[in-house]
């Protein structure tokens, strides 16, 4: 019994959690009970991801290895599966807890149209949490086959998310995004069948020990990388990313492209530079460098020719994406840390990035449902004086804008910083030019919106609200799209406290 | 490659060019090519897991080895994999309205009044399926319940007796009399009594052995039973549901009448 | 021929089958189906691997297939049920636009 009370009971809790969310708001009835108990769930896994980040962070390195991981029913890897957790991924999951709080209040208003016939709450909710357990079992899961079925749950919940509106744009977009999921979780699932064929074992520990630079775990690891470029929409795999980013609700697309892209960056970097290691050539890792280059250049470019603001926000995270690609050429730059995991400098950089690009990101989309709500539609020409009506909304956006160009004092200002230093550290000075160029181009998009908004100057232009009086925004809206805003500001201020959490486990 | 999905027969103006699909046969089969060459010539040393799981067999509560790999050693993975199924069922159930989600009494899209089975009047019958379905439909029932019995120890288990449970649901369906309705409270029970027993059986267990889905071994091939009944319900029903959103979708294209013809659709 | 390399063959040629009626095929329902083929490549791939020494299969991969077969039902039913909605609205649009 006094096992049961250790602190790693955390670790299934937060799959366990969501998943108790899920069963009980697909047996509630009435939207204000479902919505009720998410809120509940989302503090509560907050709670929990704070108290083991304590634990982790004060007692982490003095513990035994295993403490680290938790094996399910017992029996312990390779029979069974073990859950684990490091610096990177406890940094993922706290992303993923205050994400989940604070959209999960955004959607308890987003849903609830006073004129609305058809409850869509009843499928939001369930799929929701379904979502939230894919991601958190995903970030903690050390076991390859497990690793896949987590990502078909997080691609099907997606997919069902994205097509919630039912309209004929969002089916489409969420049918091509279910398509190309689809395919990469089947090249994803044969490598898993070359590895085990190879190496006997599930688990990814054993594998990262065991490994050998062969021409079949080359194979596999190829696979492997086709299958999560198709997921994380790298240029030239990122065809379906702004369609259906764009076409989803609001708080749908923010998660989408705050987390859910993550998620299968995150395994290209647990498998390139810890499980696979050994495979992992020089030549590939600058090619994923290559391709992130053009993710930068080609998505920014769209985003400037974007004419809806929820397509222009969807290609700047096509672009953002890019900049995560350059982890692995700046790690051949450390040397020989690419045996020591998911450590390092380069690390803590894309880290840092991905955690500031996620809060500002989905404050842009809140931003841009609030408007899609208030206006009926987002074309960004007809947004002319939008600073009259909505100025919360458009100090986000502007705050969020910052964080994403790398303005100081934001988080994308030093989630930049850190990475300009790696690559100057390795004196390879053509990331630094398009890390530069990069931001350049991002404030090119972001002043364009901001200028038409603020700035009314063609007055026949000017913006109506569809009806002014009943479509009013309930405050809280603006506020949890202004609060991830500010996070990003607080972030900046407050580096040491990302930094430190990405290096827990290193003296292990 | 994948505009807008193309939904009519002999459409060729979406079509690739000649040339596109030569070069994409010719890009696939050689990287097809090296990949049967690179597994060909790796020789694999054979793995310690079967003899692990052969070792752990008797603690394991059954005797046949895939079944305690599915609900012992990995239980996790299954416990997911219902959660899957629990995913699209969300997604495909008919939809509902505000009003009468918490007040079943108000007609909503279904009109069956919040029962799981109910019998359509002046349907279009077919009396030959009906007729054999009296004699079918028990005879199934009784097969699925062999399978789940028999998935100790022989090959069965919950997924299969499950979808043979939801056959037997796709032939009553199919005869016409009777009409499922998945909002009413009964059928989001049984969609959910799978993952809510895999949950009280994962917690259970831990407040005795102390970590969670450890099963105590004495108990475990009772556990395990309890979880595949609950599942092979779960599933059963969430097959059933899946195939009647399916084919519930009026196409307007076919134009003799089908069955689905009285029922109310799952249109928006 | 060894049965192992038969079915290596056989299993990344469907694979490859699949990849090339995804790609090329304009109407939904195939890509819907080169999916599946697709997914049968790798499950035909995951058993052949199965076989031991001393004659008794691994039950790992089994459970994995049977795990991998449900979550691909899942995947094709939605991907089947978003293609009808889409069908259906396009049908509606059709009537009202004349």
């Amino acid at each position: 019994m006094d096992s049961l009370l250790n602190v790693d009971i955390l670790l299934p809790m937060l799959v366990g959690l969501p998943l108790i969310a899920a069963i009980l708001t697909t047996l509630a009835k009435g939207h204000g009970l479902r919505a009720s108990i998410s809120i509940a769930v989302a503090l509560i896994q907050l709670i929990i991801v704070v108290a083991l980040l304590s634990w982790l962070s004060n007692g982490g390195t003095s513990l035994e290895a295993q403490h680290q991981r938790y094996s399910l029913g017992g029996w312990g890897a390779p029979l069974g599966i073990d859950l684990t957790i490091d610096g990177f991924s406890a940094l993922m999951l706290a992303l993923t807890a205050t994400l989940t709080l604070v959209l999960t209040v955004y959607s308890r208003y987003y849903f609830f149209e006073p004129h609305a016939q058809l409850d869509k709450t009843a499928r939001f909710w369930p799929l929701w949490w379904l979502l939230i357990v894919g991601i958190n079992g995903l970030f903690l899961s050390g076991d390859i086959f497990n690793i896949y079925v987590t990502l078909e749950i997080i691609g099907l919940a997606a997919v069902a998310l994205v097509a919630l509106d039912g309209s004929r744009a969002a089916l489409t977009a969420a049918l091509r995004y279910l398509l190309v999921g689809l395919l990469g979780s089947l090249c994803y699932l044969l490598a898993v069948a070359l590895l085990y064929r190879t190496y006997g074992t599930l688990d990814l520990a054993q594998l990262s020990v065991i490994a050998e630079p062969t021409a079949i775990t080359w194979a596999a690891l190829a696979l492997i990388t086709t299958g999560l470029l198709l997921k994380t929409a790298l240029v030239p795999l990122h065809f379906w990313l702004p369609l259906a980013h764009g076409s989803a609700p609001a708080p749908v697309s923010a998660i989408l492209s705050a987390l859910v892209v993550k998620t299968s960056f995150y395994l290209l970097a647990r498998f390139w530079l810890d499980a696979l290691a050994p495979a992992s050539t020089d030549y590939g890792l600058i090619m994923l460098g290559i391709l992130g280059a053009a993710a930068i250049f080609w998505g920014s470019i769209q985003a400037l020719r974007a004419t809806r603001l929820k397509l222009m926000v969807a290609y700047s995270t096509v672009a953002q994406l890019g900049y995560l690609f350059l982890l692995f050429p700046l790690v051949l730059s450390t040397g020989d840390t690419r045996d020591a995991g998911l450590t390092g400098p380069a690390v803590s950089a894309i880290a840092y990035f991905i955690v500031a690009h996620a809060c500002a990101k989905a404050a842009m989309f809140l931003v841009a449902g609030n408007i899609m709500r208030t206006f009926g539609h987002d074309d960004i020409a007809r947004l002319h004086g939008l600073a009259k009506y909505m100025p919360l909304s458009l100090f986000t956006f502007a705050i969020a804008g910052a964080s994403l160009i790398g303005l100081p004092p934001s988080a994308g200002f030093i989630s930049k910083w850190l990475l300009l230093n790696v690559a100057i550290d390795a004196a390879q000075w053509w990331w630094v030019i398009i890390i530069l160029s990069g931001g350049l181009m991002a404030a090119m998009y972001v002043f364009r919106v901001l200028n038409i908004a603020f700035i009314s100057v063609d007055e026949k232009a000017q913006i109506e609200p569809k009806h002014l009086p009943t479509n009013k925004l309930p405050t809280i809206m603006p506020l949890c799209a202004f609060f991830l805003a500010m996070l990003t500001i607080a972030l900046g201020f407050n580096a040491e406290l990302i930094l430190d959490l990405v290096t827990i486990g290193d003296d292990v | 490659m994948f505009h807008t999905p193309d939904l009519k027969e002999h459409n060729h103006a979406n079509e690739l060019s000649v040339v596109t699909r030569i070069l994409c046969a010719i890009a696939i089969g050689t990287l097809s090519l090296s990949l049967i060459i690179v597994l060909i010539l790796t020789d694999n040393p054979s793995s310690s897991l079967p003899a692990l799981v052969q070792h752990q067999l008797t603690q394991s509560g059954v005797q046949n080895p895939v079944t305690a790999v599915l609900l012992n050693f990995r239980s996790y993975d299954t416990l997911l994999e219902i959660g899957v199924l629990l995913i699209v069922a969300v997604a495909m159930l008919p939809n509902s309205n505000f009003n009468s989600d918490i007040n079943p009494d108000i007609p909503s899209d279904n009109l069956s009044g919040g029962r799981l089975v109910s019998v359509v009047t002046n349907a279009q019958v077919n009396p030959t399926l009906e007729a054999v379905l009296r004699w079918l439909v028990p005879m199934i029932v009784v097969m699925a319940g062999y399978m789940l019995w028999t998935g100790a120890s022989l090959p069965g288990g919950a997924f299969q007796s499950g979808a043979l449970l939801a056959g037997a649901g796709v032939l009553v369906q199919l005869s016409g009399r009777l009409q499922f309705c998945f909002t009413s409270t009964i059928a989001k029970l049984l969609i959910t009594i799978g993952l809510i027993t895999f949950m009280i059986v994962a917690v259970g267990v831990a407040t005795t052995t102390g970590v969670i889905l450890q099963y105590p071994t004495e108990l475990a091939g009772p556990l395990i039973l309890l979880i595949e009944i609950a599942a092979t319900l779960s599933i059963a029903t969430i097959l059933l549901l899946l195939y009647n959103s399916l084919a519930t979708q009026i196409f307007e294209m076919s134009p003799e009448p089908s069955a689905f013809n009285k029922q109310p659709s799952a249109q928006e | 021929m060894s049965q192992d390399l038969l079915y290596i063959i056989a299993s990344i040629g469907l694979f490859g089958i699949g990849l090339y009626g995804l790609i090329v095929a304009p109407h939904i329902i195939r890509k819907i189906l080169a999916i599946n083929i697709m997914s049968i490549g790798v499950f035909m791939l995951l058993v052949a691997s199965a076989s031991t020494v001393n004659g008794t299969p691994d039950p790992v991969l089994h459970a994995m297939v049977l795990t991998g077969i449900v979550v691909a039902i899942a995947g094709t039913a939605l991907a089947l049920f978003l293609a009808g909605k889409i069908h259906t609205l396009g049908q509606a649009s059709d009537k009202d636009g004349h």
